[in-house]
């Protein structure tokens, strides 16, 4: 007969218990109960949802249809306010009384909130729930906010929210941060990074007392007097799990709610499971146990054995953007040792723990790659004595050539786990794929692994692609179209090692499927010629998307935009002039200021192009290159010229870079920015190459993105002289045109290469920047040049109709 | 019955490339493709009216520069998963000059 299960709480462990079931078929009509006014949600993901990076919608796990698809009854938004043991019922708020048979908690957990003075004032929160998300994310720009709690949860909260333009004042109580997770040296680091994100960080600091106004926050005084003035206070310093209602009903707790490896209470009907559980002394706060103990309670629910196993852990995060790893016992001892690597300059800190030759922990922070060997040999207790020179390094230094990343996922055992958020190891991955499963997003389905975090999507994908042969291609690695099977890196291997130089060349060489490529492969193949052979290859227009032909922007109705360059952003009244005289001969409709600082011309018709070329170039103008994969602008702001806070000549700078890349073409669009302080007016930071000045000379950082990603620069160089900038950049630039794949921004480009690559090849190998700069020249050579002069004089015709026969049709 | 124009030298359109011809209902886009082929098509994609004429020019098809569908020189037939057709026009080359049927003029003048 079918039996009642009712549960308590829709958080993320009672969610997948309910998977479990439902997938089985398992014979319960079931009911849940949430006190919050909605169901399952990833709430791991709130942080970055917070951040920005994805919405509400996105992180829910289950939706109405999904619940009402599966039979639950669900009564969200409604707490359970007595539970009956004897006669096996539950009292719903409102009166309500269900009979069960079994029950289930997944009562979570609530987060602690200081007994401060003050901390039932309004706008004194935590960082549990939606509502709180939604409360941090409402606060605006220019907004003071305090943290307390620098453990992850605080530093989430203050890194989404600074990033919001919050400012924000992290307060924690020990010596350094996620001293749970992180040692000092590493605590120190995160501290660096945050802190040079403009996030205030106060450690060894006492809370003594919440100050408001009108029942509302105004600061947090700590008690050596400061007073930290907020408009809103995040409490962040951790969680207990809520047992209130599970000790009401007198079931045995300690810390959390008692249970046994089969996830049962001291009543044999009454399960729980997730944060409000206490096994074996040990309460839960990451997902991995959680989906475990899910796992057992729904084998329980359907009579089947299971047994609920505490596993190391290990935490592999990412704050704000630092990769961090942790694994194992990192206290200092008697009878251990350390080995410990630095480099202060790329921000990067290992640490082993050895006792007995054996690894026992292992903190990493700003390099995490090699993470999940450290992690094996902790787990294994695997003796290292005969790697210890080289353990710190890595895998890759432990004899031998580099491995085949492919190779060391092959010999990976069927229980090697790839995803740790959901405990998929790979046997399963392999078992999805032989039922069907042949793609990520099949393989996220089936097994839910990488369908968490995603940290784990390249060991999936590595393991379809061993699994599957060449029946799967690793989609990073995916051809450039249907006309070939070669990847973009293989063909610009090609075109280099075998100095193919011309279009057919290649599709001989490479095997094109078809006669002259498509409109995908023929771009990318024309900008590898023309970057890797500038004096040999001719540039083909025809390959070119049709604005890089026109060398204007096509607009929806076919017209095009025109853009002249301005030097820096920098104009002149005769300029002025030519432009407004241009857009009133011509019959302008739209006359734009852009983004780079320059004036756009918009709705010009195609025959008209030549004609309007001329007179701007007869004012002294050129080709903004507003349509290339080149250099666009070089945006600045006015810096010692004007500015009283302006360090350096940062339009002078700008000017002189623009006049050195203009007609340069790159993989994809290239903008760069020039700022004379670091009040960055001219916005540097979000920019692919941004230089910000400062007294004692240039910062140079790339890899920023302000379209479909936003992302901060990475500094790459520090250097004294206008000259070396001009050099470093020349140098970034020629290397992203002969390295990057067609299409890739920097930062793309960036991910794939590392920072640490592209500075070792153009700051710090002094001989091959040399290198790098010469090969520019040598491209800029032909290419420094304007095209609109070029067509406007000798290709005007082609910009007409060749044939006018709208008189004989009339006659 | 065909009577063909000569609109102009084959050397005037690029290889893989366009050139318009103006008539009184609009622009023909008259291509010429790698192999020296030359077709005449209606200068509008059915998705969205983009100058076929500017697109980049594979095979005997044309993506268009908006938002590359590929219509087919040939049959004037969009290809893939994308449906519509471009009306096509007789054309052909003659010593190195290129010829349209004169017909087709009239043709546009009644549709």
């Amino acid at each position: 007969m079918t039996q009642n299960l009712i549960i308590i709480g829709a958080g993320m462990a009672t969610g997948r218990a309910l998977e479990h079931l439902l997938d089985a078929d398992a014979d319960y009509n079931v009911t849940l109960f949430n006190a919050e006014p909605r169901g399952n949600y990833n709430r791991i993901m709130l942080s970055p949802v917070l951040a920005g990076d994805k919405t509400y919608e996105e992180i829910v796990t289950h939706d109405a249809d999904w619940y009402a698809a599966n039979g639950v009854t669900c009564r969200f938004g409604e707490r359970i306010a007595a539970i009956d043991r004897a006669a096996k019922t539950v009292t719903a708020e409102n009166g309500d009384v269900l009979p069960y048979d079994k029950l289930m908690f997944g009562t979570g957990s609530n987060p602690f909130m200081i007994p401060l003075p003050g901390h039932d004032l309004e706008g004194v929160i935590a960082y549990r729930d939606l509502e709180d998300t939604q409360r941090m994310m409402d606060l605006g720009p220019d907004h003071q906010c305090v943290v307390i709690g620098g453990g992850l949860l605080g530093l989430e909260a203050a890194a989404g929210m600074a990033a919001r333009g919050v400012d924000v004042t992290v307060v924690h109580i020990m010596g350094h941060l996620m001293e749970r997770q992180l040692d000092e040296a590493a605590g120190y680091l995160l501290r660096k990074a945050l802190v040079d994100k403009g996030i205030t960080v106060k450690c060894s600091a006492n809370s003594k007392e919440i100050l408001g106004q009108d029942g509302h926050v105004r600061a947090l005084l700590l008690d050596d007097g400061t007073e930290l003035p907020c408009d809103l206070l995040v409490m962040a310093v951790g969680i207990r799990p809520n047992v209130a209602l599970a000790q009401e009903a007198g079931l045995a707790v300690g810390k959390g709610i008692h249970v046994d490896d089969q996830m049962v209470t001291s009543d044999a009907d009454i399960l729980a499971v997730g944060e409000c559980v206490e096994h074996d002394g040990a309460i839960f706060g990451l997902v991995a146990p959680l989906y475990d103990q899910a796992k057992v309670a729904a084998a329980t629910l359907m009579k089947e054995p299971a047994q609920f196993v505490q596993k190391e852990l290990s935490t592999k995060l990412k704050v704000t953007g630092c990769d961090l790893f942790s694994a194992g016992d990192f206290a200092e001892g008697d009878d251990r040792e350390d080995i410990v690597f630095r480099d202060p300059a790329r921000g990067v800190y290992r640490r082993l723990v050895i006792e007995n030759n054996v690894i026992v922990g292992a903190v990493m922070y700003g390099d995490t790659a090699d993470s999940n060997w450290f992690f094996g040999l902790i787990r294994d207790k695997t003796d290292i004595a005969d790697m210890r020179d080289t353990l710190i390094f890595g895998p890759a230094y432990q004899g031998g050539s580099a491995a085949d990343p492919l190779l060391a996922v092959a010999a990976l055992p069927r229980d090697a786990e790839i995803c740790g958020c959901n405990g998929i190891c790979k046997g399963q991955i392999e078992d999805a794929i032989a039922a069907g499963a042949t793609d990520l997003a099949a393989i996220k389905a089936t097994t839910k692994a990488s369908a968490s975090c995603g940290t784990c999507t390249g060991l999936v994908e590595q393991v379809l692609a061993v699994t599957l042969g060449d029946d799967f291609v690793i989609p990073a690695a995916a051809s450039i179209c249907g006309c070939t099977d070669m990847t973009h890196e293989d063909v610009r291997r090609m075109i280099k090692s075998q100095e193919l130089k011309s279009m057919p060349a290649v599709w001989q060489a490479c095997g094109w499927k078809t006669s002259c490529g498509c409109h995908v492969c023929r771009p990318a193949l024309n900008f590898y010629l023309l970057a890797d052979w500038p004096l040999e290859y001719t540039d083909d227009p025809q390959s070119r998307f049709i604005n890089e032909r026109k060398h204007a922007n096509i607009q929806k109705d076919g017209t095009f935009s025109v853009v002249p360059r301005m030097w820096g952003g920098i104009t002149t009244p005769n300029e002025l002039r030519a432009i407004a005289d241009a857009a009133d001969k011509f019959a302008v409709p739209t006359v734009k200021v852009t983004g780079g600082q320059r004036i756009d011309l918009l709705g010009v018709k195609g025959e008209d192009l030549p004609a309007i070329w001329k007179d701007l170039n007869d004012a002294g103008m050129v080709s903004g290159h507003a349509y290339s994969k080149g250099l666009r602008t070089v945006k600045t702001c006015v810096g010692t010229d004007h500015c009283r806070f302006g360090t350096q000549d940062s339009t002078g700078l700008g000017i002189k870079l623009e006049k050195t890349l203009w007609g340069s073409w790159t993989p994809h669009k290239l903008k760069l920015a020039v700022s004379g302080c670091p009040r960055n007016c001219a916005e540097a930071t979000c920019k692919d190459i941004g230089v910000i000045c400062v007294d004692s000379g240039y910062q140079i950082s790339i890899g920023g993105a302000a379209g479909m990603d936003v992302r901060e620069t990475d500094l790459i160089a520090q250097v004294p002289t206008e000259a070396e900038v001009i050099d470093i950049i020349k140098a970034i630039t020629q290397s992203y045109r002969e390295n990057a794949k067609y299409l890739d921004r920097i930062y793309k480009w960036m991910g794939k290469v590392g920072l640490d690559w592209i500075r070792e090849q153009t700051v710090d190998d002094l001989d091959n920047r040399a290198a790098l700069v010469a090969r520019f020249e040598v491209s800029q050579s032909i290419y420094r040049a304007d095209p609109w002069a070029q067509h406007a004089t000798q290709k005007a015709e082609s910009y007409q109709p060749v044939a006018n026969l709208s008189m004989e049709a009339a006659e | 019955m065909s009577d063909w124009i000569d609109i102009t030298a084959l050397d005037a359109i690029p290889q893989r490339g366009a050139r318009l011809v103006k008539t009184a209902h609009g622009c023909v886009a008259v291509f010429r493709t790698g192999a020296d082929e030359v077709y005449a098509l209606d200068n509008a994609c059915p998705h969205k009216n983009g100058p076929l004429a500017e697109g980049i020019v594979h095979g005997a098809a044309v993506t268009c520069p908006l938002h590359n569908w590929v219509i087919s020189l040939e049959t004037g037939e969009v290809q893939g998963n994308d449906e519509g057709q471009v009306a096509t026009y007789p054309a052909k080359v003659e010593d190195g000059r290129v010829l349209l049927d004169a017909s087709f003029l009239t043709r546009r003048a009644v549709a």
